[in-house]
């Protein structure tokens, strides 16, 4: 395929650009698949209807006439699938949604029936087939014999749209003419490809199913941008913890050797103060690294790592958690966020006395709720750290309420699935 | 420094490795192995039954805590080997189980966070502690645990001076350290723990007192 989602952009954005891709082949195929197409479906639907009419009165063709809403829904099928050619874009029809044809006949009776889909169908097999086939005839057979031109009049004299060729001396200038009309016929060819598959999508693939598939595209590529996200923070922590860590640790001892091997004096004092910003770069790594994906949360799941961020609180945290066994890391990592953003708020602001931590999973939901005891009127707007967590609780499709009237108390509450 | 020991250490991370053996080489140690995973760690305990294992808890292959693990089976395996435990961080978990592990046992038992073998003399020390039979928590723990139980109940009670008696209680000093490190008598030391152990209505049992104020400060979890 080219750089181009469909034939039309491709037209319309490099025209110059066209011929070198497949659009124009893919186009052709389009046009001439549509003339076996839209005989079959003629003769089908010319056929059952003239039966049903025929037979109308004995009952028969009542029920021949009713299938014919089947017949073109079949039909719409085959020509979303053939739309592809040259609109490979909305990959909608999901096929595995799409239902069967023993599924089709099963519900026939109670589907509704799809107006544009009979339409389309009628369309078909009356009109687009002939103008396709009518095209076809000039795209093809004009610039093919202008071009074969110098074989041809050996055998007879040619005449092209009135234009008569008696000899090879003027068969050249023809070949030129011939390549010529070839480009203009594949502009031609794409430009009537792609109107004609505009109006079939227009018919066959209403906005909102086109809406909604790329609505679930959408929430599938975030997930899939979140996951990726937090794996790549998960592997900068491991990098620091088995890289810049482990040299502070190493540089630390080195540091604590030698103190033990120096005499009083200005080196020891020196090597001290080395020791000690040694440790200082540690403890900064480390809450680095917490910042960005902590240990705990990686190796014991989100139960330790809250229980973790309470033994840090300055403010006293009652944590209740009923967490049994690991969710997925981009829920895990949402929450342990909005709890340490939380637990930082209310010892900043709050002026609260203690905090509860309620945690659990219920039909395949994760609620984390964190309640203080403090003066209230939290500002949702104010703090940006509230807003990236409302951001980061979204992208799990998840919702992020804050309530804390004047007075108190304040309490933050996210809910999400945890698949 | 005193006795000379035979240890087993298990840590991953190899310049931490390299450095802890030159450590407890140069302290007159003898590193009778030096490995890099857990199951390395048990056929070498086994098989040369050191006086002492030191073990990162985190390492291969999942990075949790086959090192924990590990001094689980060891302290099953050979009840009288101390063991001495290097944690990254805090977790709750490890302290419960290393509780856990303390009970029923008169070999000693350590947990030191990483950062603290920085601090050679004091890293030092707690390798002899343990080995001589003490259980030794890291001061960082002891405090996180000290601070869960601020205003209420009766470690509310306490006096500052008994609050820091506790605290190094908790870390495994025994009085005639404390005394040292307040710069008290170590009779003053002895009143002291008196009065923490009836305020906190704990038995006053001197052999086992570091975790009955470990299972005293974690609380009912």
């Amino acid at each position: 395929m080219s750089q181009y989602p469909d034939a039309w952009t491709a037209l319309r954005t490099r025209p110059a650009r066209l011929l070198v891709t497949t659009w124009p082949w893919r186009s052709l195929a389009y046009l001439i698949s549509t003339v076996p197409v839209g005989i079959v479906a003629l003769v089908v639907l010319a056929t059952v209807v003239a039966l049903g009419v025929l037979t109308a009165v004995i009952v028969v063709g009542l029920l021949l006439l009713a299938s014919v809403p089947l017949l073109t829904s079949v039909i719409a099928d085959a020509e979303r699938t053939r739309l592809r050619l040259v609109l490979p874009r909305d990959s909608v029809a999901d096929d595995t949604s799409a239902p069967t044809l023993r599924e089709r006949v099963g519900a026939w009776r109670t589907l509704p029936v799809s107006w544009p889909e009979v339409g389309h169908a009628v369309l078909l097999a009356t009109v687009l087939w002939v103008v396709d086939a009518v095209v076809l005839v000039f795209a093809i057979t004009a610039p093919a014999t202008l071009i074969l031109s110098p074989v041809l009049v050996q055998l007879d004299t040619l005449e092209v749209l009135g234009w008569r060729i008696d000899d090879t001396a003027e068969a050249w200038p023809a070949v030129v003419v011939g390549l010529l009309a070839a480009v203009v016929a594949a502009y031609l060819v794409t430009a009537l490809a792609s109107a004609q598959a505009g109006l079939t999508r227009l018919l066959l693939e209403p906005t909102e199913a086109r809406l909604a598939a790329a609505v679930e595209q959408l929430r599938r590529s975030r997930t899939g941008l979140v996951d990726a996200f937090e794996a790549e923070r998960r592997r900068i922590e491991r990098d620091l913890h088995d890289g810049a860590q482990q040299r502070l640790v190493a540089l630390t001892m080195t540091l604590g050797q030698a103190e033990l091997e120096l005499q009083d004096g200005p080196a020891l004092e020196l090597v001290g103060k080395a020791h000690a910003l040694a440790e200082d770069a540690l403890a900064e790594l480390r809450a680095t690294v917490r910042g960005i994906h902590p240990q705990v949360l990686t190796d014991h799941g989100l139960a330790a790592a809250i229980r973790e961020l309470a033994d840090r609180s300055p403010v006293p945290v009652d944590a209740d958690l009923h967490l049994d066994g690991r969710l997925p890391a981009r829920v895990e990592a949402a929450a342990y966020f909005l709890v340490s953003e939380a637990l930082t708020n209310t010892a900043r602001h709050a002026g609260a006395s203690s905090v509860r931590v309620h945690a659990w999973v219920a039909d395949g939901s994760l609620t984390v709720s964190v309640e203080d005891d403090g003066r209230g009127g939290a500002d949702p707007v104010a703090g940006t750290g509230l807003a990236g967590l409302a951001a980061r609780v979204e992208a799990v499709d998840g919702t992020l309420e804050l309530t804390s009237p004047p007075g108190g108390p304040t309490t933050v509450r996210m809910t999400c699935p945890t698949t | 420094m005193s006795d000379h020991l035979r240890i087993v250490l298990a840590e991953d991370a190899a310049l931490l490795r390299e450095g802890l053996v030159g450590i407890l080489e140069k302290a007159g140690h003898e590193i009778v192995a030096a490995v890099t995973d857990a199951d390395a760690l048990l056929v070498y305990t086994d098989n040369h039954r050191p006086d002492l294992v030191i073990t990162d808890i985190r390492m291969p292959p999942t990075h949790t805590d086959e090192g924990l693990r590990a001094a689980v089976t060891i302290r099953e395996r050979h009840p009288d080997m101390a063991i001495m435990l290097l944690s990254a961080y805090i977790a709750e978990a490890y302290v419960a189980d290393l509780l856990d592990s303390t009970a029923g046992s008169h070999a000693g038992i350590g947990y030191l966070l990483k950062d603290r073998v920085g601090h050679v003399r004091d890293f030092l020390d707690s390798v002899d502690r343990v080995a001589g039979g003490a259980t030794v928590v890291d001061p960082d723990v002891v405090r996180h645990l000290l601070a869960r139980g601020r205003d209420d109940g009766p470690l509310a009670a306490l006096t500052d001076r008994e609050r820091e008696v506790l605290a190094l209680m908790a870390e495994g000093h025994t009085n005639p350290t404390i005394a040292d490190r307040l710069v008290v008598s170590e009779a003053a030391v002895r009143k002291h723990v008196g009065n923490i152990f009836a305020k906190l209505d704990l038995e006053p049992t001197s052999d086992r007192r570091v975790s009955a104020v470990l299972t005293y400060l974690r609380g009912p979890s």
